[in-house]
């Protein structure tokens, strides 16, 4: 089946809605498994890697919980797809890289993905819109368990599940959710969270993993330790963290508006003035703007509404989908022409942000402090 | 900022490198950045991974003599180049060398979490068995032997369902 046939069109999934999701954007709990008696994917000759991609994928095929999945082998799939998959996060970039001998199994809901032949012979994820960390540990554990019975897990009773890579050893779990932080990145406090997350064992990564610096101010937070802890208790650890992580931006959030409400203002105002006016707009600019006017929705300068447009723009202004749009192969500077062309005509009928009012006696300008 | 490695002078070499979409960051006073050889090409990525001086620890349980993989063939300069094991086999080949790697990078060095069902019924099972054994030899001591007899009865199934496990 067609890839794109089979991807639910981003208008769809900006809409899906969960928990907490003004902040958490989505949750992600991966289980990595490897195959007793072959080698790691990274190690095994070819031969092998095909032989663990023919044992598993079947047997993965087979849950009922991807039935009716989109299953494909990686060298099927063109590059311009796979950079697709990494821009939907359905699946990493290391994995993008990979040809034959590697897979994807995707459930319909896209809540579901099984990378086979990544850097473990599988890497099962499950995903869900907000915070919703348990019901996705909750989900692949159950796939997990059904796999285990037909396929023979390299499993040690005192070191775990073993992984390619000893970060992963043990639970070969990765709990993470991503967040949206502009409050704190604006009030200058994401440094901080950053090295107190840090110290709690936890990473945080931008939304690709690369530099320190989020594009968009959307952060991954995850768990790094796998060994010596059960997984509903990395699960609950992150938890806490995330709700701690929510508060803060809540609270930085506030806080701006109340004593800099013109610079909250002033960057949203111009970001709708860019995002609805510019020619040519790069895709990092487009991101950090987008953020902007994603505030501006949880401030009530825009409606509600608007936020699934945003979120849906956030995806389709990305380099993959633009050019997915148009048959002739792109540069970037044609793409950055053509994405500003998509961007204003999209917000078109948005209005502009309408900053509420100051209440009685409320600043006209921003308070020095 | 101090030197992460002496942890006295401070840290003047900062160093951040993407080691598959992993960012890793190492912030070094110059004696030490010097002594390890940052920006010398043979400064590893397993280093980077597990902390400085990991490749340097996994490499000394060779004793001069270059271990190997029996699973995969994997050695430890493969490790020190990839920062990834070759195969399952590995952990127990190269045991020694990770063991001081995983306590400085996970929480504790038992697995404490998910086991797939068989193996924890099997576990469960010759557990019970144990206990079992124990009560026998006791019955026979005492000279319980009606106790004695419903004990072996019960060893007996428990060995059965021990057997009809699928073997792992």
């Amino acid at each position: 089946m067609n890839m794109h046939d089979f991807l639910s069109p981003p208008v769809e999934t900006a809409r899906r809605t969960g928990p907490h999701d003004r902040i958490v954007m989505s949750s992600r709990v991966r289980l990595a498994r490897n195959l007793r008696g072959l080698a790691f994917p990274g190690w095994a000759k070819k031969s092998e890697r095909v032989k663990a991609l023919e044992i598993i994928r079947p047997a993965v095929e087979s849950l009922p919980q991807l039935s009716g999945a989109f299953s494909e082998t990686m060298d099927n799939l063109g590059p311009l797809d796979k950079q697709i998959l990494v821009e939907r996060h359905l699946i990493s970039r290391e994995h993008a890289a990979k040809s034959s001998g590697s897979g994807l199994v995707l459930n319909k809901e896209e809540s579901l993905c099984v990378m086979i032949n990544e850097e473990d012979h599988l890497r099962m994820q499950a995903l869900r819109p907000g915070l919703q960390l348990r019901q996705a540990w909750m989900a692949i554990d159950q796939v997990d368990s059904e796999l285990e019975l037909k396929l023979d897990y390299a499993f040690n009773p005192e070191l775990g599940y073993l992984t390619a890579c000893p970060t992963n050893l043990g639970t070969g779990i990765r709990v993470s959710a991503m967040l949206h932080l502009p409050g704190l990145v604006l009030s200058e406090q994401i440094t901080q969270i950053i090295s107190s997350v840090n110290k709690l064992g936890l990473a945080v990564r931008g939304l690709y993993g690369e530099g320190t610096e989020a594009l968009g101010n959307v952060f991954q937070v995850s768990n790094q330790m796998t060994l010596g802890e059960v997984e509903t208790e990395i699960v609950e650890r992150l938890n806490k963290v995330l709700m701690q992580i929510i508060e803060h931006e809540e609270n930085a959030r506030g806080l701006l508006l109340e004593k800099k409400p013109k610079i909250v203002y002033n960057h949203i105002g111009r970001a709708y003035g860019i995002l609805a006016n510019a020619h040519s707009i790069t895709s990092k600019e487009t991101m950090n703007l987008l953020s902007l006017m994603r505030l501006g929705v949880d401030l009530g300068e825009f409606p509600a509404g608007e936020r699934a447009l945003i979120d849906e723009l956030f995806v389709i202004t990305q380099p993959a989908h633009l050019q997915k749009q148009f048959t002739e192969k792109l540069v970037a500077e044609e793409r950055d022409l053509l994405r500003a062309d998509m961007l204003r005509d999209r917000l078109r009928h948005v209005n502009r942000p309408n900053p509420k009012a100051p209440g009685p006696g409320g600043p006209a300008l921003d308070k020095r402090n | 900022m101090l030197c992460m490695l002496c942890k006295q002078n401070p840290a003047k070499v900062h160093l951040t490198q993407i080691v598959d979409d992993k960012m890793q960051k190492v912030d070094l006073c110059e004696d030490c950045a010097k002594q390890k050889g940052v920006n010398h090409p043979s400064f590893s990525p397993a280093d980077l991974l597990f902390g400085l001086g990991a490749s340097q620890e996994i490499a000394q349980t060779s004793s001069g003599v270059e271990v190997r993989c029996p699973g995969c063939g994997f050695t430890q300069a493969d490790f020190k180049k990839a920062g990834r094991l070759g195969c399952a086999q590995c952990y127990a080949t190269f045991a020694e060398g990770l063991e001081g790697l995983l306590k400085t990078m996970h929480k504790g060095i038992k697995h404490v979490g998910k086991t797939p069902a068989a193996l924890r019924q099997g576990r469960d099972l010759n557990e019970r068995l144990k206990h079992l054994q124990k009560k026998l030899d006791k019955a026979v001591t005492t000279e319980d032997f009606e106790e004695a007899a419903s004990l072996r009865d019960e060893i007996k199934s428990t060995k059965d369902q021990l057997d009809s496990i699928p073997s792992r």
